[in-house]
């Protein structure tokens, strides 16, 4: 087992681009962009190396489980009897996502020389992706929670740093903040869950705790109540119900940031913990329960609320949210290969979707689809990649979505007939409300003014006082358009990997050449694809040919329709639970503080003063006073002398 | 016939009334006359242990001979304190003297 040391290099090729660009480029923008698309080229030579490695191990001469998966541990410090370890870990899952992480932040960080240019932040902006291309690395290839825990937090870091990025708009300071403090929230349970794990089975290395689990050192109650706390962390970080609000609040960063981060990678992270960490799962299988009851719930949630929407960016911002939990449920239903395999493919066609509503937005400096329409005919290869990634996610037939939603439908299918109908309806919703989307932007009549003075539509990034807003809607840039097209092509044929036609050679791949080819269900195939057509022609008969009011509906229905436009009211609860809650208990403390403590202290003071106030008044200044105290003190000194009868 | 009692005695009554006067007087001048007759209270003392328990050494009256020379020295000193405070205070009432007080 030839040595994996040099993975290392993975995560120190952006981390010295973090770093030059801080120190040295800072002043020299191009040369930032330069220095960090350079570095992750760089990840992404040593990544494909990595896969290449694996993918000639398992069609090699002597294909064998244990060549699939290397590991290296090294102890990084001990203290007080607890050993912290450091390591990397290689095999099919790692090596994967390795791949679709510098491959989709290779292309938007080309896409953002375009779509941020000009922009006064242009350094700080490739030096915090940088730092969290780093971070998203070191996290696929930790081979225990430690690591995986700090690369964890510092991936929460870079998403505050980037969706704050023009932190003088206060929308998009208190959304950098929300993000934070609602993924830290389930990051809690995360560290509890590896704690207790850590305190039954002795080691923080995955490899040592399944090793535990299988040997008994936990297991029951115990196990569960920690695979459950460990999920709570995915719960925060990709979003899933109920700590799913940051997500559609962090749009207010830059759509590539969008694109990467809170689309194709770090909210993946938690679907990547829980595939890492099946075993610790599969042992305690209520875990697995509430694992895809939280994912289904959280996918229909999401999808009713996508299609309310007027802001293309949260559009995208709610399908990622369902589509995730698509993939927890995938994963709870028992269907790992599925969720692993929605994570490949969802990776490329949503950083589509978002760097082509990016590629939108640049073009008429409006995020608000109801000024948008009838730019199909400005932006031709925007709108085409667009429809390939829209027709990818709502699972039509042959593109990526298609082959691994059906899988994960087929998986719920085989265990669990109401996360299966939940998963359906999901697939009708989704299919509705991005071709909604896509009508509205692309096709009909032009909406929206061609003036620079924008209506009030919504926030928009404002990153520039536009100078090409004086013209209409037209196609974007090369820098941002080739990416888009590159990324067109996994979106359309990366799910092939996953079907029959290649014998799910992908599902063969990740699992380390243990898996066959299952039967397709073609029941399942058959309905899903239905369902899918049916959205999308409901879609185009309200919003392409509108032979359906949208209106109408909207009437008809109008206090539902209230309802989720204001995302059920979660967020003000959550507010009020918040103003309520931790903002009464703030305030009691402060009362204390500020009328107990300062007043013990105080207290103290003022006697002090009083005291001395007192016994200042033995001060007459009188010298016959003085000598009158002398004399006193005398005698009593004398007359103790005698008494205690120390004089001879 | 007269024992070390009666001279104890009277040193110790001239050296009460010493101290009264040097703790009672507002005149500067008075404390400083109450301090003389301190000196002499003890001085009285001194010789009569010396006279009655050792009087082949004369220890005691030597020492009172040092004694009136201290207070010679001091009742100078103590003088040209009090005529400095006159000049600058117009008062040698210790009861008007005292800046330090609180």
């Amino acid at each position: 087992m030839e040595s994996i040391s040099y993975l290392w290099l993975i995560p120190l090729f952006p981390l010295l681009s973090f770093i030059i660009i801080v120190f040295l480029t800072r002043g020299l923008p191009k040369l930032s962009s330069i220095v960090c698309i350079l570095s992750i080229f760089a990840s992404f030579l040593v990544s494909v190396w990595a896969l290449w490695s694996l993918i000639a191990a398992l069609t090699g001469a002597h294909p064998s489980p244990e060549a699939m998966h290397h590991e290296l541990t090294i102890t990084w410090f001990t203290t007080g009897g607890v050993t912290v370890p450091l390591g990397l870990i290689l095999d099919p899952l790692t090596a994967m996502m390795l791949f679709v992480v510098t491959t989709v932040s290779l292309l938007v960080q080309i896409y953002s020389t375009g779509y941020m240019a000009g922009d006064p932040g242009y350094s700080r902006y490739f030096a915090f992706m940088s730092l969290f291309t780093m971070s998203m690395l070191g996290l696929v290839l930790a081979n225990n929670f430690v690591q995986l825990y700090i690369t964890w937090e510092l991936v929460g870091l870079c998403s505050y740093l980037l969706i704050g990025f023009w932190f003088q708009k206060p929308e998009a300071a208190s959304a950098a903040k929300k993000a934070f403090v609602t993924t830290r929230l389930g990051d809690l349970g995360f560290l509890i869950g590896i704690l207790i794990l850590y305190f039954n089975t002795g080691s923080f290395v995955f490899a040592d705790i399944e090793a535990g689990i299988k040997a008994g050192a936990i297991g029951g109650g115990v196990l569960t109540l920690a695979a459950v706390f460990v999920f709570c962390g995915a719960i925060g970080k990709s979003a899933q119900f109920p700590l799913h609000v940051w997500l559609p609040d962090a749009m207010e960063g830059p759509t590539p940031v969008s694109a990467l981060i809170h689309a194709a990678t770090m909210v993946a992270a938690g679907v990547y913990m829980v595939a890492r960490a099946v075993n610790i799962f599969s042992a305690a299988p209520d875990s697995l329960v509430v694992v895809a009851y939280v994912g289904g719930f959280t996918a229909i949630l999401a999808a009713t609320m996508g299609i309310v929407m007027t802001d293309i960016k949260k559009v995208m911002a709610y399908s990622t949210i369902s589509q995730l939990g698509y993939m927890m449920m995938a994963l709870g239903v028992g269907a790992w290969g599925a969720g692993v395999f929605h994570l490949f493919t969802h990776a490329f066609f949503k950083a589509l979707l978002f760097l082509g509503s990016g590629s939108v937005i640049h073009s008429v400096n409006n995020q608000d689809m109801r000024n948008m329409g009838g730019l199909g005919k400005h932006m031709k290869i925007t709108m085409t990649t667009m429809l390939i990634a829209s027709l990818a996610l709502a699972g039509f037939p042959g593109f990526s979505g298609f082959w691994s939603k059906d899988e994960i439908l087929a998986g719920a299918f085989n265990k669990d007939m109401l996360l299966f109908s939940v998963g359906l309806l999901g697939a009708f919703i989704t299919a509705f409300y991005i071709f909604r989307a896509m009508f509205l932007t692309f096709f009909g009549e032009y909406r929206g003014q061609t003036a620079v003075a924008m209506a009030d539509g919504g926030h928009h990034d404002s990153h520039r006082s536009d100078s090409h807003g004086s013209h209409g809607p037209h196609e974007s840039p090369l820098a941002m358009t080739i990416p888009l097209m590159l990324l067109a092509i996994p979106a359309l044929l990366a799910g092939f990997l996953g079907s029959p036609f290649t014998n799910n050679v992908f599902g063969t791949f990740i699992s380390g050449g243990e898996h066959h080819a299952e039967e397709i269900n073609y029941t399942v195939m058959a309905i899903s694809s239905a369902v899918g057509v049916a959205g999308i022609f409901l879609a185009w008969l309200i919003y392409g040919v509108k032979a359906i009011s949208a209106d109408a509906i909207r009437e008809a229905v109008s206090p539902i329709h209230a309802l989720v436009v204001n995302k059920y009211y979660l967020d003000d609860l959550y507010l009020w639970i918040i103003n309520a809650i931790v903002l009464g208990l703030s305030r009691a403390w402060l009362w204390f503080d500020l009328n107990i403590v300062d007043g013990v202290v105080n207290g103290i003071a003022t006697l002090v003063g009083a005291f001395g106030g007192g016994l200042r008044r033995v001060e007459t200044g009188r010298v016959p006073n003085y000598g009158l105290a002398i004399f006193v003190g005398t005698i009593v000194i004398a007359g103790w002398l005698v008494l205690s009868g120390s004089t001879p | 016939m007269l024992s070390i009692n009666h001279f104890l005695f009277l040193g110790a009554i001239l050296f009460c009334i010493g101290l009264y006067g040097a703790l009672s007087k507002r005149n500067a001048v008075a404390i400083l006359m109450g301090i003389e007759l301190m000196f002499n209270g003890v001085n009285i003392t001194l010789v009569s242990f010396s006279r009655f328990l050792s009087p082949a050494t004369t220890i005691g009256q030597i020492f009172a001979i040092f004694i009136i020379t201290v207070a010679a020295a001091e009742a100078a000193v103590g003088l040209a304190i009090v005529l400095a405070i006159y000049r600058s205070r117009r008062t040698i009432s210790v009861e008007n003297i005292d800046l330090m007080k609180w």
